[in-house]
């Protein structure tokens, strides 16, 4: 078995960047203000951007940031301070909610160690299949439009229908005013 | 890498300085005043004076907001900013682009939307009224200006076939690797990649390109925050908006995020649509103007005259930009909106029609 030795300096940015991911995202079930708490979602976006950054997928990271660090979290932040944080701050969540998080964390933990077991990881196949240009926006244009047109296309339509849904839903309705 | 590193920091750190001191000389003369007149000749050292004051100011922080994110927050918005100058291509040569990544431009808009985030920390940390609603309607503004601003880009990349800012402007002028005709079009037979100058601009590749840089141009403003597009930071309702509370170098840094932003999209702009570093002149017949203001790729001379052309443009954007905030009045909310969604990105859609047309007709 020969392993693929990467250069100790990209290695390093590895370890830190886990290390910083998995901070973050701690933190954004620890930290009692729900804005910093989103806010230490967005920086564990940006984490994950900069492991896509290292697996050689730019285009990922670019839409990794634009979507979710850029759009998503900005609505998240943006009802968050709308609400009155003095008022909606329970104390404690209830023994239900406390079970039913419970059952649901175990539950992924479980099947992502069943996966990981049965998950193979040799190095000789991985590198054999490995081309650099597999994350770059090039290839994964022709593949989404080439060998994946259908189900992209698909997608696209129902984008549209929640787009059209929206509009319909924020529509003015006969007598009604909206100022 | 480096030397791009060196450079974009100095340039965005002397920016403010010309930028600031343009802007007031600018609208003095659009509003038949005389602008700074008493420190130095012509105030020039008003600038300097201004920054001295800056630095010696007290750093507020308010006593009921929230510190840590009040005190982080211009940095974001600074370091968004700034770091998208990484993949711009600041001449003709490797050592003038930051980052040669594939995605260049894709990267560019995706990290420059990071200064919602700064801004909207900056109004809510700040635990005041005026702060919030600058914060929430710069976030507004910012998201839906950012529809029409990315669709325009993607027509340009259509175009191009290219996201790297790098090859994009290669493509536009006598260094170009493949083969330019007279408005993009095979059919017409002329080609022009020896004439250069002008003529292999991408506003004259794609005639149509002249109206979407409008579009590209509104949008770029309301993405800076800038007049007419300032309701984040209307004075006479607002106070300052968002950055209301900040005081000294935090301001200053705020300011410096604002001019950095103009600048960037002004350079983006030039790269885009007028020719990057490209000189405008044709060569006609033996008159070789394209090749005398443009130099030898790659030698010393060459690259000086593209860094002179694209700073030439990238100024000529800024200007404009100084221009329309002296000569239009601000927009409304609702009108605000209004352009966006009901004429902008109508318009914008329309242009990625007729670019993916165009670009039939150019192979």
């Amino acid at each position: 078995m020969t392993y693929y030795l990467l250069p100790k300096i990209i290695m390093n940015i590895w370890y830190f960047l886990t290390a910083l991911t998995l901070l973050s995202a701690l933190m954004t079930i620890i930290a009692k203000n729900p804005i910093h708490s989103v806010l230490y979602l967005v920086f564990t976006f940006f984490c994950i951007s900069g492991h896509y950054v290292l697996l050689n997928a730019q285009f990922l990271m670019a839409v990794n940031i634009i979507v979710y660090a850029g759009a998503i979290m900005v609505l998240f932040l943006f009802v968050i301070m709308m609400l009155d944080l003095r008022k909606n701050m329970p104390d404690s969540k209830s023994n239900l909610t406390k079970l039913a998080g419970a059952i649901l964390g175990g539950t992924l933990l479980v099947i992502f160690i069943g996966t990981m077991r049965k998950a193979s990881f040799n190095q000789a196949t991985i590198l054999e299949n490995y081309t650099s240009q597999t994350g770059m926006v090039e290839s994964l244009g022709k593949i989404l439009y080439r060998d994946y047109i259908l189900p992209f296309e698909l997608v696209s339509v129902l984008f549209f229908v929640a787009m059209v849904g929206a509009v319909m839903l924020g529509k003015r309705e006969a007598g009604e005013r909206n100022f | 890498m480096y030397i791009a590193l060196l450079i974009c920091i100095s340039l965005v750190l002397a920016n403010v300085v010309i930028g600031v001191y343009s802007e007031r000389k600018i609208a003095a003369f659009m509003q038949d005043r005389l602008g700074p007149m008493e420190v130095g000749k012509f105030g020039f050292l008003q600038i300097f004076a201004d920054l001295f004051k800056l630095l010696q100011k007290e750093d507020i922080v308010p006593a009921l907001a929230d510190r840590k994110l009040f005190l982080a927050a211009p940095c974001l918005i600074f370091i968004a900013i700034f770091a998208g100058f990484a993949v711009l291509p600041l001449g003709p040569s490797e050592y003038l682009q930051g980052a040669k990544v594939e995605i260049g431009v894709f990267y560019l808009l995706a990290i420059v939307s990071i200064d919602i985030i700064g801004i909207l920390m900056a109004g809510w940390a700040s635990n005041n009224k005026y702060s919030l609603y600058g914060a929430m309607r710069s976030v507004a503004q910012i998201v839906s200006y950012e529809i029409p601003l990315g669709l325009s880009v993607v027509c340009v990349v259509i175009i191009c076939q290219s996201l790297d800012l790098q090859e994009i402007s290669f493509q536009q002028g006598i260094f170009s690797p493949e083969e330019n005709y007279l408005f993009g079009i095979k059919a017409l037979g002329i080609d022009v990649t020896q004439v250069g100058g002008i003529f292999t601009w991408n506003v004259i590749r794609m005639p149509f390109f002249f109206f979407l840089y409008i579009v590209f141009f509104i949008a770029t403003l309301a993405e800076s925050n800038r007049a007419p597009f300032d309701i984040p930071e209307a004075e006479s309702e607002l106070v300052g908006g968002f950055h209301t509370e900040y005081s000294g170098m935090r301001w200053g840094l705020v300011f410096l995020s604002e001019y950095g932003m103009m600048l960037l999209v002004s350079f983006l702009g030039a790269i885009l649509f007028w020719g990057s570093w490209n000189t405008p002149f044709p060569n006609i017949g033996f008159v070789r103007l394209a090749d005398w203001t443009s130099g030898n790729s790659g030698t010393w001379v060459g690259i000086a005259w593209g860094v002179f052309w694209l700073f030439l443009k990238a100024y000529m954007g800024v200007f404009l930009q100084m221009w329309v905030r002296w000569t239009y009045p601000r927009l409304r909310v609702d009108q605000l909106m209004y352009l966006t969604w009901k004429v902008l990105t109508p318009i914008s859609i329309i242009f990625i029609f007729l670019s993916s047309i165009w670009r039939l007709l150019m192979i």
